[in-house]
């Protein structure tokens, strides 16, 4: 059984980081090149002279994309032994489960947290690092928790506790930087939130899809019901 | 039927606990390595997926 969910968690991990990686580098990356131009310094925003939206981010650099495909691939690889771990605890998930569980990943791993963290571009203004990550880390958790609670709890007293796990983290409020310190334009900041949050929900639907897809293939769980 | 299917579905249950306590700390350590670590070549390397994916950064 550890196996199963070794090998499925991976497989569906590996190819979502690999459709990941090539969505951040079409998408997000060419912004968040454009926004350590601000960041070095070679760009001023708000300086003496206006500076048009439009910049050359220099050529395709091998090295550095090449390892961003290998982290996203590390990363999404971790998503999807997590995922394909609890959906074994719940025996059978179709393909088409697999997608709200997906989407449910994605609002655990990513949306909740930005919801207080949006995702950060190069160059703007955070608090501590640490105290953002344990922040980032107990929000994630506690939105985990109360999605599982609203989709397989039952009763009233299962939705508050969810409601509760939901908002508490919010309530508390995520680190924020003393003073606003940020080099790079806003329009580049949102534009770069509003593409790493669809990308990852993009990665997270598929993700969601093939490992609901690799573990039915798996005769150990489609197998359960027909068996018996 | 529905009987011998929760007995087999409670079989299942039980003997999947440990490989799913399992795969679940190892994909925790994978995002906790990849996305969280301080460290500086692992910052850099990872450090475009960690911005793209909202992990805190710097």
């Amino acid at each position: 059984m550890f196996s199963r969910i070794l090998t499925s968690g991976l497989i569906a991990g590996a190819a979502t980081g690999l459709i990941a990686a090539l969505l951040q580098l079409w998408f997000v990356q060419p912004v968040l090149l454009h926004a350590e131009l601000y960041e070095s310094g070679q760009l001023i925003h708000n300086g003496a002279q206006a500076v048009s939206a439009h910049q050359p981010t220099g050529p395709f650099e091998w090295t550095r994309n090449l390892l961003s495909v290998l982290f996203s691939m590390m990363v999404y690889a971790g998503y999807g032994l997590m995922l394909t771990a609890l959906m074994s605890l719940r025996g059978t998930v179709t393909p088409r489960q697999g997608l709200l569980w997906g989407v449910a990943g994605f609002v655990t791993m990513q949306l909740a947290p930005a919801f207080g963290l949006a995702p950060e571009v190069p160059g703007v203004a955070a608090a501590d690092v640490t105290q953002r990550a344990l922040w980032w880390l107990g929000t994630a958790l506690a939105t985990g928790i109360a999605i599982w609670l609203i989709a397989f709890g039952r009763g009233w007293l299962a939705w508050g506790a969810a409601v509760v796990l939901i908002l508490a983290p919010h309530v508390i409020g995520a680190p924020q930087p003393d003073a606003y310190a940020g080099t790079v334009p806003p329009e580049l900041s949102a534009e770069f939130a509003g593409r790493a949050l669809g990308v990852g929900l993009m990665a997270w639907v598929l993700l969601g899809l093939i490992s609901a897809w690799v573990l039915q293939r798996d005769p150990a769980h489609s197998g359960l019901p027909q068996a018996a | 039927m529905a009987t011998q299917t929760t007995t087999a579905g409670k079989t299942a249950s039980g003997s999947i606990i440990l490989p799913v306590i399992a795969c679940f700390a190892i994909g925790f350590g994978l995002i906790f390595m990849s996305g969280l670590v301080q460290a500086e070549t692992l910052h850099d390397a990872a450090h475009d997926v960690r911005h793209a994916t909202g992990f805190p950064c710097h």
